[in-house]
């Protein structure tokens, strides 16, 4: 019994990093119609961010060392700045494009994004120690539960709650739910359009950030391609609840989450190994099932 | 055949013939160089052409973007190494093979035939299950069966052995059998595009509910295109094999997704032509990179700049040029040659493709 609520105290945790993830993909997809390969590589950006840029193998802290106050916004406020110069350089001209086009377009910016820091930072993984205090554990009762977890459940409904205020009672973000209902009728109504978008990207600028941190307490490593499986997780994620619905991407980032710890947990050891691997197929079996995913979103059906 | 029937069906086949010859020159070329570099970044690059043409079939006739055709290629390697590798070899170390593969050592052209069916098989299994999604779902789960193959793959020790590589592959794929197969790969892909099957896909992708609705069984044709195109990739990774000699499971993953779809979109998407002269022109683009990289001005560019530089080029191109550097257009002898411009205006009044 207890061994159970472990794992599904692991299970709410993991599935918060990946749902904050998906939730900025989602976002984004809402509105875009884009699927946004490079938001792993936020995540990165957002990482590496708290150190000195050199090829050294020990992480030098930058703006990890500043003050919490100060440190949090300039995390997300560079993260925003990468995301806005993406939309700017690639995803404005592309606007008109179809979304295979988009999609190539962001996997091309995640390479960048890769290589850029590779080219920065050298290619070895770093270690990197913030607030290491965080990994002490609470024991309540018999369960222990890392602090660390703790936190990053709060901060994942935080968020969760600040966004979804923000959405439905803020007059930018009933701009922008109009938009992801339907763009150009949006745009008629006197909605800015590139506004909305960059709003779009700052948020998901602003997740993803809130993600780097989370993990890179929890790893304490750095590397160019860290944010990779995070996206990969993030997308099935959004697959499975429901491309264009936010609901979906929370519900699908907390399944996956859930799916991928309870494998951990009770696969047998020789078959732990293949533990994406069963993931994944789920995935594609949920898909079968649902092809909407499980929180279809109403205005994702093509319209003839 | 009469003079009547020859040059129409002369000018059906004409962009394959014309691709092939220019491949033709181009191994002709690297083989009169002598040099064993150019050799090897020839055969790489016909394997290449091999792989991109296999992408192209599904991915230029149907409009749906896969990322996992990598796996494929994966699922072809390890056929071909299966059944090349030296059996001493497979008895130590791959010790869950199927006794008939363990205990010999089959000749290249079995191999071959392996790495084509083994993954066209398992892109029936996986194709009659995804092929219903839309096109970015099925899109991002092709991306879950790369991730499936990766780690099945490097992980199953007794039948890849995981993470440690297979070695003694008999290396034998030089320019030439590499061209060969090439060749192979771009007349399959031409008799598709050409074919009912291709030409109701290609209608799927312009207008798929225009295609449903004149009794196109969308479902079907782009899980043919699917198989089709697993098959060919499959058969780049089994000759990719017997060229490094070598196998791990490394190399097929997103980078080398990247590569071959970043070939496809520069050449452009949305013809054959593009999907050959995407590889040669990025080929060329990447080796004039590393021979920067390594110094070759004098002054050395950083490491990761030939990547850099590929990913930027996608994306200029992606911006400036959507159809890719082809256009979307096949290769053809210009059509306002002096004397033949009679003959040839009948055939031009054939619908354009792309």
């Amino acid at each position: 019994m207890i061994g159970l609520l472990q794992n599904l105290i692991d299970a709410l945790s993991l599935g918060s990093i990946y749902a904050l993830t998906a939730l900025g993909i989602g976002l984004l997809f809402g509105i875009l119609r884009l699927i946004n390969f490079a938001h792993g590589d936020f995540i990165t950006i957002g990482a590496y961010a708290l150190i000195v840029p050199s090829a050294d193998v020990t992480a030098r802290m930058l703006i990890g060392d500043f003050n919490i106050a100060l440190m949090l916004p300039a995390i997300a406020l560079i993260v925003i700045v990468a995301a806005l110069l993406t939309d700017a350089l690639v995803f404005r001209p592309l606007r008109r494009s179809s979304p295979p086009t988009l999609m190539i377009g962001s996997f091309a910016v995640s390479y960048i994004i890769q290589n850029a820091v590779l080219m920065m930072y050298g290619s070895r993984p770093k270690a990197i120690n913030l607030w290491s205090d965080a990994n002490t554990q609470v024991i309540i009762g018999d369960l222990r539960v890392p602090m660390l977890q703790v936190i990053t459940l709060v901060v994942t409904l935080a968020l969760m709650a600040g966004l979804s205020v923000f959405l439905k009672k803020s007059r930018y973000g009933v701009q922008m739910r109009a938009a992801a209902e339907d763009f150009r009728m949006a745009q008629y109504l006197g909605v800015r359009g590139n506004f909305v978008i960059g709003l779009a990207f700052a948020i998901s600028g602003i997740l993803a950030s809130a993600v780097a941190l989370l993990y890179v307490t929890q790893s304490g490593s750095l590397s160019h391609t860290m944010g990779v499986p995070l996206a990969l997780f993030a997308f099935v994620a959004v697959v499975i609840g429901g491309m264009g619905s936010l609901v979906g991407a929370v519900v699908g980032g907390f399944l996956v989450g859930f799916i991928v710890t309870m494998l951990q947990a009770y696969l047998p050891p020789d078959l732990r190994a293949f533990r994406d691997a069963f993931a994944f197929a789920f995935v594609i079996l949920v898909l079968l099932v649902r092809p909407a995913g499980l929180v279809p979103a109403r205005n994702t059906v093509e319209r003839v | 055949m009469s003079a009547k029937t020859l040059l129409p069906a002369l000018a059906r086949h004409q962009s394959p013939a014309l691709l092939a010859l220019c491949l033709l020159a181009i191994v002709a070329l690297a083989s009169l160089t002598g040099s064993d570099t150019v050799q090897v970044t020839v055969a790489e690059m016909m394997i290449r052409v091999i792989v991109v043409v296999g992408l192209y079939v599904f991915i230029g006739n149907s409009g749906i973007i896969s990322f996992g055709h990598i796996g494929f290629m994966c699922v072809g390697a390890y056929a071909a190494a299966w059944a090349t590798a030296q059996p001493t070899f497979k008895q130590i170390m791959l010790s869950g093979l199927p006794v008939f593969l363990q205990e010999a050592e089959y000749p290249f052209l079995v191999a071959v035939a392996g790495s084509f069916a083994l993954p066209a098989l398992v892109a029936l299994i996986l194709g009659a299950a995804i092929m219903r999604l839309s096109g970015t779902a099925c899109s991002i789960a092709t991306f879950a069966f790369l991730v499936i193959v990766n780690s099945v793959y490097s992980n199953w020790d007794s039948v890849t052995a995981g993470v440690s590589s297979i070695i003694g592959i008999p290396t034998v794929v030089g320019p030439w059998i590499g061209f060969a197969f090439a060749l192979l790969a771009i007349a399959v892909a031409h008799l598709f595009q050409i074919s009912r099957f291709g030409l109701m896909l290609r209608a799927s992708r312009d207008d798929e509910v225009a295609a449903r609705a004149s009794a196109v069984d969308v479902l079907k044709v782009r899980l043919a295109a699917f198989v089709l195109s697993a098959a060919l990739v499959g058969m780049g990774g089994g000759l990719y094999a017997q060229f490094l000699g070598i196998l791990t499971v490394d190399p097929f993953y997103l980078n080398l997704s990247f590569i071959t779809l970043a070939m496809l979109v520069v050449g452009g998407m949305f013809s054959l032509t593009g999907a050959v002269c995407g590889v040669v022109a990025v080929t060329a683009i990447v080796e004039v990179l590393r021979f920067l990289e390594r110094g070759g001005l004098g002054v050395a560019l950083p490491q990761g700049s030939q990547e850099l530089g590929l990913g930027v080029l996608m994306a200029l191109i992606l911006v400036f040029r959507p159809k890719g550097l082809t256009g979307g257009r096949e290769l053809r002898i210009p059509r306002r040659w002096p004397q033949l411009g009679f003959r040839r205006k009948r055939l031009e009044q054939r619908p354009q493709e792309g």
